[in-house]
């Protein structure tokens, strides 16, 4: 069973986002880079499943500029078999609609059973690209999935979807896309030997031309990037207590109004 | 003539519109960009909710009630809704931030091919188009942005829109298009509830009480949740507390879990780990409880009591039971 997984390269959670000059882009001078984490839920899956088969393909695939290779490169480290780098700066401006078409046509030729992604990525927080891949490719999609299992004839997989007061569980014919929500795995660290060995693996440098795809503007402009207004300082309520715990409550009541 | 500002009803699956609706019918309206439309997918809706949408404002109702838009199956709603749009031209498409939302609207946008903007915190016309702003890095910026072309396709953020008041006398006109459902691939199999405990959902509830490592292990979480069945309140819990096992994931607020906006956050126990703060900083007041002085929280906190969380929530919850008493 031939396997896609789409990840995204995003700055670490920890580092400090600062705007670049124009307003419209981060600088990413000093960022450290990761591959985002929901996406490690969907390699770590992928490569179980064929584990569990035992045999497969699962095959990596990310957008972005040079410096994605290094995510990629973690990705098969952690154990998959080769990557594709949409790599080309008809893509640099692409936002979600522009990434799940450049998705969606290499998905189309690799003609995979089963495509794997994150909830979202942990930079823009959209979330859009994977239900955007489903409705491209015309392929059922289960959104935040919690557990799955594929049927012994690898025709069908059943994928348990949070949802609001409980998991709902689908069986989806495959193909199909899964999202994959934090608590479906725990993603291994790459072994050494996965290290070393991710350097002899393949990673395919693909461009938009490769795909049959024109440069396209984006759907969705971004007009102006900022750092959030600070918040005004707060207050630290002394005394014993008893009397903190009344003041608080008098002043969530009477000064914030707030309950 | 401009289209119509669409609103996509979430209901609470028993036929009624949920309280979030309140908030994003408000927002359209208040934006003034076209007339006010809900949009509802449903098994069976109830009258009192056609009603309440018409009450909240909604000029109009497009129903398209049938047994196959229940349960949730983007593959089935983005279909439907796409045959809808194409018929109708809506200026604009918004729907609340939940679950099926973000992948429903994100397959709708794609199928029109137009832009989505998700998470929205800011609506506002700007002359003849639409921007919004949405927390971007872990809410460490905002991102303004604005579309191509349209309609343009939003999901707006629980708690952080004013919501309007329903107005007894407003009335929709129900119209219940000829469309199809399209056919489904995807099967429900079943599905598994989780115990209630009668206490709000954590992405939209007004109060959030919220347990860290602190907490010190998951039977102490027992007395945030007395003090939440007070105030009516969502439980939530910080990664390192989900991480040790104590609570579901579910209930993990931050960037790899529920990103929230109640009007109360408080915390108790929780440092304040930069990924907890993605998933929390846009509360509108925030408390912060924690034995270390230096926690990271209290950098965002409104109000702190630096002392032993297990002798405050104690007291803090008589007092809150003696406030809702009164």
């Amino acid at each position: 069973m031939k396997i896609l997984v789409a990840i995204k390269q995003v700055p670490d959670t920890a580092t400090q986002m600062k705007v670049a000059a124009g307003g419209k882009a981060i600088d990413t001078a000093g960022i450290t880079w990761i591959v985002s984490p929901y996406d490690e839920y969907a390699v770590e899956e992928a490569l179980r499943i064929k584990e569990k088969r035992g045999q497969g393909e699962v095959v990596a695939v990310s957008l972005g500029p040079d410096r994605v290779k290094e995510a990629l490169r973690s990705c098969l480290a952690m154990g998959c078999d080769r990557a594709i780098h949409l790599n080309d700066p008809a893509w640099s401006e692409a936002d979600t609609l522009t990434t799940a078409r450049a998705l969606a046509a290499v998905v189309a030729q690799e003609a995979p059973q089963l495509l794997l992604c994150g909830r979202q990525a942990i930079d823009d927080d959209m979330g859009a690209v994977t239900a955007q891949l489903a409705e491209l490719l015309g392929w059922p999609c289960a959104y935040w999935v919690m557990e799955e299992a594929v049927d012994a004839e690898g025709k069908t997989i059943r994928a348990g979807r949070q949802a609001e007061g409980g998991l709902e569980v689908f069986d989806l014919p495959l193909p199909a896309v899964l999202a994959a929500q934090k608590g479906l795995n725990e993603p291994r660290y790459p072994t050494l030997k996965g290290i070393m060995g991710a350097k002899k693996k393949e990673i395919r440098d693909v461009k938009a031309a490769d795909l049959g795809l024109a440069a396209e503007p984006a759907q969705l402009v971004v007009l102006g990037l900022e750092a959030l207004p600070p918040r005004p300082p707060g207050r630290i309520i002394e005394g014993d207590i008893p009397t903190a715990v009344k003041e608080l409550v008098r002043a969530l009541r009477e000064d914030a109004k707030a309950i | 003539m401009a289209g119509a500002f669409w609103c996509i009803v979430e209901d609470d699956r028993q036929g009624m519109p949920k309280k979030v609706m309140a908030e994003v019918i408000g927002e359209a309206a208040r934006l003034r960009g076209g007339p006010v439309e809900a949009v509802w997918l449903t098994d069976k809706a109830s009258d009192a909710g056609l009603r309440l949408l018409g009450e909240l404002g909604a000029t109009r109702v497009w129903l398209l009630e049938d047994a196959a838009y229940a349960p949730y199956r983007g593959e089935v709603w983005a279909g439907a809704a796409a045959e809808l749009a194409a018929k109708e031209s809506p200026r604009a498409i918004l729907g609340p931030v939940t679950s099926r939302q973000r992948e429903f609207l994100a397959r709708l946008a794609a199928r029109l091919g137009v832009g989505l903007a998700a998470d929205c915190v800011t609506l506002a016309m700007d002359g003849d188009r639409l921007v919004a702003t949405r927390p971007v890095y872990a809410g460490k910026l905002l991102a303004k942005v604005a579309w191509a072309r349209g309609p343009w396709v939003a999901t707006l953020r629980p708690n952080v829109f004013r919501p309007v008041d329903a107005q007894a006398g407003r009335a929709a006109a129900v119209e219940r298009p000829a469309l199809a459902a399209p056919a489904a691939r995807m099967t429900l199999v079943e599905r598994r509830e989780e115990a209630s405990t009668g206490l709000p959902e954590l992405a939209e509830a007004e109060i959030v009480i919220s347990g860290g490592r602190g907490m010190k292990g998951p039977e102490n979480y027992t007395i945030l949740e007395d003090m939440a069945r007070v105030i009516g309140a969502a439980v939530g819990a910080s990664r390192a507390a989900v991480d040790a096992g104590w609570r579901p994931h579910r209930h993990q607020i931050g960037q790899t879990g529920r990103t929230i906006s109640p009007k109360l956050y408080m915390g108790f126990g929780v440092s304040g780990a930069i990924q907890h703060l993605a998933g929390m900083r846009t509360s509108k007041v925030i408390v912060a409880v924690n034995k270390d002085p230096e926690a990271p929280i209290f950098k965002v906190a409104d109000y702190g009591i630096v002392a032993d969380l297990f002798e405050v929530v104690p007291q803090l919850t008589t007092e809150l039971r003696k406030l809702m008493e009164k």
